[in-house]
């Protein structure tokens, strides 16, 4: 894509930016709470300002702040030197503002055109005027490289896609301001660099673009300023290219960062604690063949798409799928439940913490023992002593930080919640314990304190296979990987051999793979051909 | 972090009165209170316990319907059943009596809940092994067991032997210290009712179904089991009822029960269970039920408003709960 001169070159040839947006001392308060004082920040025309800091730090309050969502108890808003005043979002849109969520918040059952319409809608007289609206929906999607065709339905579309309609939506008319919330928190790696380029586009079009992200090394090569938010304040806004992604990690957190990784384990015996053969799943993954020993952590990559989540998801029954053989523990499993499993010794931890992993509007314990409901209560009767006791041992053990222990747990900021998630699983005592996604969209602090997790369970001699997109992750992360393409395992790679190069190259390229293309296809994704 | 890593509290364990658990209660409070105001006679003892005795029906189906719908699901087949179960229990005693005499009652009373039971679970298989949805399920099975029942008493009454008149006709007009026994039959399934949802890891899972059935099948939880169960604890309740139903009319007939999954699901609404699942209030339900007999109650004492009108001003209160209930939880 574009050279770093290149990069460098439209940069510099750019004339003096124009302030478009600034923010003058912006705070917002909730009650006695203050969760963002004082913040002063000019966004100029053509320039991509990223925005970074932990959870909680206050980079979602000054988002919505910007894009009209919630009204700032203090400070103000200049829109090109004359002072704003937002009632919603609406009128921020009126006046060339707007942020694209993180969630993906479409109507699944209408069509792609009619999405991107949705409270715009053109008309022909009193009629709508469908064809019109199918033809700029097409232009739109072309021009941000998506192949999702304008009367596709949202909701069969995979999720990248739907980000991909979702932005369209915001670029319908013409923006002065575009804000993105995680943009590429859902993405593979090969979508996000035709995001990437997406908003670069934008940039050259003049737009100013504010770009949130927990993905340092796309911040680094992206962005042309960074501010850093810390606890609610501003710390300061550096030129991108002063900074490494280790400094802008060190200004998050406000000190200096350990290793984020632990050291690599090996695995402590030869005997397997999980050992799969032959597992096919529908429309999923085909002939995959796979083990754990105890004290190793076996990463398993690939490609959004490419059938990891699936491929984990038929082993513990929750898609219909058949294999030769799985055993667990020494047992073989004959009938696949999570329920069997977690008897057996396996347990899985879903990569959708709010869709399937929590229960949101339920308090703390009942999502904490809902898996291991009999462990903790014996008999029918349910003993709230101890699942209270075992709320407050997980929240010091996991270092869940919570107000209070009676909160819901959808109040629970991204890392906390997934803190629980994996205290939940392991109240079942499991000896093997698979990750999807381990740290998705949560910040430097946690992350570190996961995988300082994953690392003690292993040594005490589990077994962890961890899936991630991230490819630092996994190579930092595992002792040992699996690389998926197309539904099939298609490379084990160990020791030196991990590292994000060959990971990369066997889930885009390498010899096998033309197999899968029928998985590829049911799915509207294009595939790289070898 | 947030909120600067601020470790747990110990106070914070104090439950705090959230009002919003508490408005059917002050509803039926001041309901209660109007009453009074309108009618001096409302608040006499002869009164208050025929009108609690009369909800004694609505609120112990209304207990199962706090089940089904905490679990994510609906059934509008409840006022039918509940005809037709009744129609069996009659058949069932009338042809037991001639050679069982009165403990033809009590074999009845047993088919009356085996029945009921069986009607939940048929509606809980379909839902959940066949996949449909309830609304639809329910549907269908409201209008097979209204044409079973209309079948039976052959578009008439369907009365009970007259020998087992008078041995069954206290289970609805007798009483102990006082209290009627609906009244405390009807005690007796919401202390079972509210124990089931609240003390047992079976609510729980009931709870998390309802809350996010992906996350509990992703917990390990049977879902399909744990949705057909509620079917069934509303057949029971079902059951119940029509046991504590037939003394008072001796008679099962087509209308029996008629519009009544209306009044129970208004009932298990107003009392602050979520309509999509995931919350469940027994006591509240109670409290729903008691609601809509009472107004039925003032409405008739006073003579301001025709008690033709009863069924319009329950049909507002559904209504206006859900309004309050909108504005008092969106800040």
């Amino acid at each position: 894509m574009n050279s770093l001169a290149h990069r460098a070159a439209t940069k510099n040839a750019r004339a003096p930016a124009a302030e478009v947006l600034r923010a003058e001392g912006l705070s917002k308060a909730y009650g006695a709470i203050t969760v963002l004082s004082d913040v002063t920040l000019d966004i100029r025309a053509g320039e991509i300002h990223a925005i970074i800091g932990e959870n909680g730090a206050g980079k979602s309050t000054l988002m919505k702040l910007l894009s009209g969502h919630v009204t700032p108890t203090a400070g103000d808003l200049l829109m090109e030197g004359q002072p704003l005043a937002f009632a919603d979002s609406v009128e921020a849109e009126n006046a060339g503002i707007v942020l694209v969520h993180q969630e993906i918040l479409l109507a699944d059952d209408l069509t792609v055109a009619e999405n991107i319409f949705l409270g715009r809608e053109l008309r022909r007289g009193f009629m709508v005027d469908d064809r019109a609206m199918n033809r700029r929906a097409a232009e739109l999607l072309a021009r941000i490289g998506s192949v999702a065709r304008p009367r596709h339905r949202v909701g069969d579309l995979p999720l990248a896609q739907r980000q991909l309609v979702q932005i369209a939506r915001a670029l319908l008319d013409e923006r002065k301001v575009v804000i993105f919330d995680e943009p590429t928190a859902v993405l593979a790696n090969d979508e996000v660099a035709a995001l990437l380029d997406i908003i670069r586009g934008l940039r050259e079009h003049g737009v100013a673009v504010l770009y949130i992200s927990h993905r340092l090394d796309e911040i680094q090569t992206l962005a042309d300023r960074v501010t850093v938010l810390r606890d609610g304040r501003m710390i300061g806004t550096w030129p991108a290219a002063e900074l490494n992604q280790r400094q802008m990690a060190e200004l998050m957190v406000g000190r200096e960062l350990d290793m984020l990784y632990p050291n690599k384990r090996a695995a402590t015996s030869e005997e397997p604690l999980l050992s799969v053969t032959d597992l096919e799943v529908d429309q999923g993954a085909q002939k995959a063949s796979f083990a754990v020993r105890p004290g190793e952590v076996l990463g398993l990559g690939g490609m959004i798409g490419s059938g990891r989540t699936e491929l984990i998801e038929g082993l513990m029954g929750l898609r219909s799928s058949q294999a030769a053989s799985v055993v667990v523990n020494g047992r073989e499993i004959s009938h696949r439940s999570v329920a069997s499993m977690m008897e057996a010794g396996l347990v899985y931890l879903t990569e959708d913490r709010k869709g399937k992993g929590l229960l949101l509007d339920e308090k703390l314990a009942p999502n904490l023992t809902l898996q291991a409901l009999e462990a903790v209560n014996p008999a029918t009767i349910l003993d709230r002593r101890a699942e209270l006791a075992a709320l407050r041992k997980a929240v010091a053990d996991y270092d869940i930080r919570v107000r209070s222990l009676t909160l819901e747990a959808g109040k629970l900021s991204g890392g906390n919640q997934q803190k629980l998630l994996l205290a939940k699983l392991m109240m079942t005592d499991p000896s093997v314990v698979i990750i999807d996604e381990p740290t998705r969209g949560i910040d430097i602090g946690n992350k570190s304190q996961i995988y300082d997790f994953i690392d003690a369970m292993v040594r005490a001699g589990k077994a962890c296979i961890v899936i991630s997109s991230e490819m630092q992750e996994l190579v930092g992360l595992a002792d040992r990987v699996l690389v998926m393409r197309a539904g099939r395992i298609v490379a084990e790679l160990s020791g030196g051999e991990i590292n994000e190069g060959n990971v990369v190259y066997a889930a885009t390229s390498g010899a096998h793979g033309s197999t899968g293309e029928d998985l590829h296809d049911h799915s509207g994704r294009t595939r790289r051909d070898s | 972090m947030t909120t600067a890593a601020a470790p747990v509290a110990t106070a914070e364990e104090k439950r705090r009165i959230r009002w919003a658990d508490l408005a059917p209660f002050i509803a039926l409070g001041v309901i209660v209170f109007i009453g009074i105001l309108i009618n001096s006679n409302f608040a006499s003892s002869a009164n208050l316990i025929n009108v609690i005795t009369r909800s004694a029906f609505i609120t112990i189906i209304a207990v199962g319907a706090t089940f089904v719908i905490s679990s994510g699901g609906l059934d509008l087949s409840v006022g039918s059943m509940m005809a037709f179960v009744t129609g069996i229990m009659i058949m069932t005693m009338n042809g037991l009596a001639p050679s069982y005499g009165s403990w033809a009652i009590v074999m009845g009373a047993g088919v009356a809940l085996v029945v009921g039971g069986l009607c939940g679970l048929f509606n809980g298989l379909i839902i959940t092994v066949g996949r449909i949805e309830p609304f639809i399920v329910t549907l269908g099975t409201m209008g097979i067991f209204r044409a079973f029942i209309t079948f039976m008493s052959d578009g008439g009454s369907l009365p009970i032997d007259r020998s087992l008149r008078e041995a069954y006709r206290p289970v609805y007009f007798g009483d102990f210290l006082g209290i009627p026994y609906p009244v405390l039959i009807t005690l007796a399934v919401v202390l079972l009712g509210a124990f089931l949802l609240y003390r047992t890891k079976y609510g729980r899972r009931l709870t998390s179904v309802g809350s996010n059935a992906e996350v509990a099948r992703f917990s390990g939880v049977n879902v399909s089991r744990v949705r057909t169960l509620a079917y069934v604890i509303q057949g029971l309740c079902v059951g119940v009822a029509a046991i504590c139903y037939v003394p008072r009319l001796g008679a099962a007939t087509p209308t029996t029960g008629q519009l009544w999954e209306l009044q129970v699901i208004t009932a298990v609404v107003i009392g602050g269970t979520l309509l999509r699942g995931g919350r469940g209030r027994i006591w509240g339900s109670v409290a729903g039920a008691l609601i809509l007999e009472v107004i039925a109650n003032v409405m008739v004492l006073s003579d301001m408003v025709s008690e033709y009108l009863v069924a319009a001003v329950q049909g507002a209160i559904i209504i206006i709960a859900m309004l309050a209930h909108r504005f008092t939880s969106s800040r």
